[in-house]
Parts: structure tokens; sequence; C-alpha cells
């Protein structure tokens, strides 16, 4: 598409609008950038005042850990290499090997595997051809760039971090299926319904979505605590504390995220032609028919986007998810309050920094991945109504 | 649609709603007037010691916990009325204050303090979330087709990331002689520390809510300038309308329901502005009112914790969800009787 003449900017406009996007972009990515560093070095480095020594780690590299040249280079080209693959040739495998109705799974599947390859290849093998190499080399197979990765086998391995990390994918996954089965068929009501109460009731959503989560807690915190005496009578012997059940948490989490859940789909259904479903109807189908032959099959973008949302709702949640389990049954994001509470010597610094990496790092690959339905989800709600 | 298909459709979301929902609000209601506590009761103890020719008894007079048959303190729960609002507003100490004409004094009332950092969190976050928010989005919609791409996904990850990682990651780069403060010292010569007085601290928190919103706002906008009508704008041209202008005058217009969208999702999440204190540690500085009920609520060193002061403080910060959405509120209904007739 050519601009009209009149519509060209000036030099200077262009220039200043470019200057200004490339500051932005600085300032979006710098401090994960920075954490991302600071989380491969020893507590010396990291925390240098020179952002030089955070990035090459003098202190690291003299400890005898780092990265020769010959290390930077096959390292990156087995991740560029990798990376390509996933995007170019893992759809068609996945699409070829797959059964057709099964494509969510065979994705999981697909993606699961991949990354365990990955890991194998980039931290089994890799390493061990590397050291041969290395050796081999001389000059060109010294360390240049200080990088170690103590802090992560320390977080993971020795504090544990995985049964955090278990707990969160726990949490996570139930927030996800449960509020996406509600909010779906909850989403359909409304957007098929013109009548007043669907009004009010997206009115009182709106409300609800407007409450500050600390107040709810208010509110379970002692129901949960005592829940086992009040439940007794409906129960029996075996009635539950609810306090620090995981389910417990994933049903709270549901509730707090259904009014946005509700209004999203709502705005998805409504993009879908009440004619498909009218069709439906006139051949005999009842409405429930109706929405499982005939909405299920094309509402799949509008429910990722959504299932998208409620993952970043259940992963992100601090105040919720502290509060509400003890510790064994805590989640990541909590967990890591616990890192900064108790962080006396720098390396405890240094580790909390590669927890908090080790958490980013998913939420990462989930922009890579679905960039594109996160953008439409985001504008979905506002510019159509 | 039959009310009857549209209950079966809507019932299990709403019935989450109101338990997890509106049943909390209530039991958070009544709580506020009550207080738990355990009943003690005075206890004469003797105790004697060994001692030359005879034991040295004393007794006294002990206050200790009554336990109930399986060994449990047992708790009572009385009425106290306002008890509980009094004593997180502690307006005795507000108006004596107010007399002095003092405001320091006001800010060392926990209430007050996190009450006027929330206001000012939200009121000035707000103008610039939108100013940078289109700014972005009017730099990206100038920008090459191809470079687009790239931009949305490093723009989307401030968005996207734990609000406490990100507040952390912040945290990090100034703790200490963190590289930004370092670099700062070496341009200023002066020794600076940015998280020991309270105002470095707002401004970082303002900082990162700026950093961390924008990317919303700028996807809505720039979803916005793709509907821009070129037929209005170029009559704009036509006319002698220069750049400022046709922004002022036709792209502004044009995106006015989706800053009231934005501004309005930006107040609700401002006003239980959260992460940001656990992230940045300011405890001992600066607080917000979700922050206070969460402190209420988290165990003591004994172990308690104060719900009945939690649920009075969350009942005040309700007040302010309402005066938030009253106005907003009042105009979807005027606009849906509008539309009835």
């Amino acid at each position: 598409m050519s601009t009209p003449k009149a519509m060209q900017q000036s030099f200077a406009l262009r220039f200043s609008s470019g200057a200004f996007l490339a500051f932005w972009c600085l300032l979006a990515a710098f401090p994960i950038f920075w954490i991302a560093v600071m989380s491969f070095k020893s507590p010396v480095d990291a925390f240098a005042d020179s952002a030089w020594d955070v990035i090459t780690g003098p202190a690291t590299r003299a400890n005898g850990d780092g990265l020769s040249i010959i290390d930077i280079a096959l390292g990156l080209a087995v991740l560029y290499f990798a990376i390509r693959w996933a995007f170019t040739r893992l759809p068609g495998l996945v699409q070829r090997y797959c059964p057709p109705g099964l494509l969510v799974l065979g994705w999981i599947i697909g993606a699961l595997a991949y990354a365990i390859l990955f890991v194998l290849i980039f931290f089994g093998v890799l390493p061990l051809v590397l050291g041969v190499l290395n050796s081999l080399l001389g000059p060109l197979g010294n360390p240049v760039l200080g990088l170690t990765t103590q802090h992560y086998v320390a977080v993971w391995a020795e504090n544990e971090f995985y049964r955090n990390f278990l707990n969160s994918m726990l949490v996570t996954a139930g927030v996800v299926t449960i509020s996406l089965t509600v909010g779906t068929l909850a989403g359909y009501g409304l957007a098929r319904s013109g009548s007043d109460l669907a009004f009010w009731l997206l009115i009182l959503a709106l409300v609800f979505r407007a409450l500050p989560h600390s107040v709810l807690v208010a509110g379970y915190l002692p129901v949960f605590i005592n829940s086992s005496e009040i439940l007794r009578p409906i129960f029996g012997e075996g009635a539950p504390t609810l306090y620090g059940q995981p389910w417990a948490v994933i049903a709270v989490l549901v509730s707090i995220n259904q009014p946005f859940t509700i209004w999203m789909l709502r705005s998805f259904f409504q993009n879908i032609p009440a004619e498909l479903d009218e069709a439906a109807r006139v051949d005999g189908c009842s409405h429930f028919q109706a929405f499982r032959r005939v909405i299920m099959p094309v509402m799949w973008p509008g429910v990722i986007t959504t299932g998208l949302f409620s993952f970043l709702l259940g992963y992100n949640d601090f105040l919720v998810t502290s509060l509400l389990l003890d510790a064994q049954n805590q989640t990541m994001v909590p967990a890591i309050a616990g890192y900064f509470n108790r962080e006396t010597t720098t390396t405890d610094q240094v580790e909390a920094v590669a927890a908090a990496v080790s958490i980013t790092a998913p939420l990462f690959l989930l922009v890579m991945v679905f960039q594109r339905q996160i953008v439409s989800g985001l504008t979905a709600g506002a510019v159509k109504g | 649609m039959k009310f009857k298909t549209f209950a079966a459709f809507v019932g299990p979301s709403v019935f989450m709603m109101l338990l997890f929902i509106a049943a909390p609000l209530v039991s958070v209601f009544i709580q506020s007037f009550q207080v738990t506590q355990p009943i003690l009761q005075q206890v004469e103890v003797e105790t004697c010691t060994p001692g030359f020719l005879t034991q040295t008894c004393v007794t006294e007079t002990k206050t200790v916990p009554v336990l109930d048959d399986a060994g449990k303190t047992m708790t009572e729960t009385r009425w106290v009325g306002l008890q509980s609002y009094r004593n997180v507003l502690q307006m005795d100490k507000f108006w004596e204050a107010v007399g002095n004409g003092s405001w320091n004094d006001i800010m060392q009332i926990d209430f007050w303090k996190a009450l006027r950092f929330t206001l000012s969190f939200t009121l000035l976050t707000l103008p610039l979330v939108i100013g940078v928010g289109l700014a972005i989005a009017l730099a990206v919609n100038n920008a090459t087709r191809s470079i687009r791409g790239p931009i949305i996904f490093i723009s989307l990850l401030p968005f996207i990331i734990t609000p406490v990682i990100g507040s952390l990651s912040i945290y990090w780069l100034f703790v200490g002689d963190g590289i930004l403060t370092a670099m700062m010292e070496r341009w200023t010569g002066t020794n600076i520390s940015m998280f020991a007085q309270a105002w470095t601290i707002e401004l970082l928190m303002y900082f990162y809510r700026v950093w961390h919103v924008a990317p919303f706002a700028f996807v809505i906008f720039y979803a916005g300038l793709q509907t821009v009508n070129m037929d209005t704008l170029e009559s704009a041209v036509i006319d002698g309308a220069s750049r400022w202008e046709r922004l002022r005058h036709v792209i502004v217009p044009h995106l006015m329901p989706l800053i009231v969208f934005i501004a309005l999702i930006h107040l609700m999440d401002c006003y239980r502005v959260f992460e940001e204190i656990v992230g940045f540690r300011s405890q001992a500085h600066v607080i917000s009112l979700q922050w206070l009920t969460y402190d209420f609520m988290t165990p003591d060193d004994a172990g308690n914790r104060a719900i009945s002061r939690a649920s009075a403080s969350a009942m005040l910060t309700m007040i302010g969800i309402v005066f938030l959405l009253i106005l907003p509120l009042r105009r979807t209904w005027r606009d849906h009787k509008g539309s009835a007739h």
C-alpha cells in the first residue's frame, strides 16, 4: 500500500518515532534480560558495579566456570537450528503422526518430546562434545565469558523448587480446565440471550471483577481454617480442612477469574454468527446439542485465548496462594517470597534471581508461541464492545 | 432462549461466583463487627521449690486459656460493633493530627498512609499509562511492517511477566549498588540509596506500573488505530490540518471509547495495588490498602491472624470500589435504558 504524498512524513519525525520505539524496546526487555544474565554469574559478579563485569563475569571465570568462543559459537548454532526446526518441521510431524481428532493431545506430546530431546542434546551431549573440543583447541578453548549454572542446580535440586513447580502446574492446570468448562457454557448462554437478566449478570460480574482479592480472602480464611468443624454435620468425620488444599485454591481462583472469563468468552461467541446454531435448531437440535455439535468445533480460537489468560491468573497469583496454601503445597511465586525473607548472603540473593528467572522462562515461551492469541484476546474485549 | 436453558448454561458459573465471591463478601461484612478471642481464665498456681527446713512456696495468679476436651484453646466470638473499624481508622489520633495541622502525623497511621498511597498511585499512573501506550501505538503504526511483529513480542514481555517477579527485576537493578544506582551515582557524584526513603521507592513503583501496563494500552490502541477512517484523515489533510491537529481532532476522538475502557480497567487494577509492595519490600515506607488487609491476615509471631481488623479494613477498601464504579455503572445503566426504548 503506497501512502499518499500528503501523508508522508518528514525524516525528523520518522527518525524520532524510530528512536522512541528503540528506546521502548530496550526499556521493556532490559530488566528481564538483566536478571537472566545475573542468574548465571557468581554473586560477586552478579551484584558488581559495572555492567561490563556483570556481563563478562571475571570472578565467575576465575572460579573455572566459563564459556570459550567455541562453546558460544556451537551453542548458538545448536540453539538457532533447534528453534528453526521447532517452527518449520515440528508442526508437520505432529500433523502427520497424530490422529485428526486428538490434535491438542498430539501437540502436548509433541512439545514434551521436543523439550526432553532439547534438554538431552543441549545439556547432555553438547557439554561432552565441547569438553573434548576445548581441550584439543588450546587458546580458542580458554573460557572468555564467565557463566555458571550452580544457582539453578541449588534452587531446583537442593531447595526442591521442583515441588513448588509441580504445585504450580497442578493449580494452573486445574484453574484453566475448570474455568474454561464453566466459563464457556456461561459465555455462550450470555451471548445468545438478550434478556435483562443476562445484562444484569454481566454488570454484576463487572462489579465482582473490581473487588480486591484480599477482601475475598478475608472471607475465606477463617472458614477454610475451621472448615472441618463447620462441615462435620454434613460430611461426618471425614470433613476436610480446606486450608492448604490445592483444590480449594483452584476453586477460589476459578471463581475470582469467572467474571473476566465470561466477559471475554461472551465477546468471542457474539462473533460467531447466531444463524449457525439457529440452523442447527431448525434441523431439530436442542440448545445443548447445537452447542456441542455446531459451536464447539468453531469456538477453539476464543477458548484458547481465554485459557491463556486463565493460565496467567493462576500462574501469576501471589495473594491467594500465599494466604491459603501451607508450606508443603506452596506454588512457585509465593515460594520466592520465602527466598527473600531469609536472603542473608549474596549467594541467597542470586539463588532468588535464578528462581525468578525459572518462573519467567515458561511465560517467555508462552508469548513466543501464542503471541497472536494474546493480542487478539486483549483487543477482543475492547474493540468490539 | 428459554429461561430454563439459559439458567442451565449460566448456572455453574453463577453458582461459583455466588459461593466464592458474594458469600465471602457477606461473611466479611459480618466478621468486621465481631472479634474472636481465646477464652481466658485466671488460675491461682502455687509453685513450691525445695528449701532448707521447709519448702518455699509462691502463690501467683496466672492468665491461661481455657482448653476444651480435645486440648484445643476454646474461643468465643463477641459482637463488638464498630470497634474493629475504630482500631483500623484510629480516628482519635487522626483528629488530633488534623488539629495540629500536621500532615506527617496523619501519615503515621497505617490506614491513612495506605489510602494516600493507593489514591496517588491510581491517579498518577493513569495519564502516564494512556500517554505512553498511545505513543508506542503511534510509533509502531509508523514503523515498517516487518519489524512490527518482533516489537509487539518484546512489548508483551513486561505485561505477561508475574507482577511480583517484574517488580523484583526492577528492584534488583537498583538495590544496594545495583548497576543503575551505580550509574546514577557516577553521574551525580553523590551517594544514592533508592530504598532508604519513601519517595524514591514510590517513583520506582510508578515506573514499574507504567512499564507493566503500557503494553496492554499499546496493544488495544494499536488495534484501534487500524480502524481509523482514512478518508477522514485525508480530508483533514486537505483542509490543512497539521499532524498534531489530526491527532488531536481525528485520531483521539476515534480512540475515545478505548481510552475510557483502558482507564476503567486501569483504575480497577491500580486500586488493588499489592504486588509492588511485596516485590520492592517497601512495607516500612510505603503500603497500600490491599497490603494492609493482607498484613492483618498473615499470622504474627504468636501465630494469630487479626481477622476482624482485616475484615474492617477490607470493608473500608470496598467503599473506595463503590466510588470508583458508580460513574461508569450509572452510564451503563443509562445506555441500557436508552437502548431499551
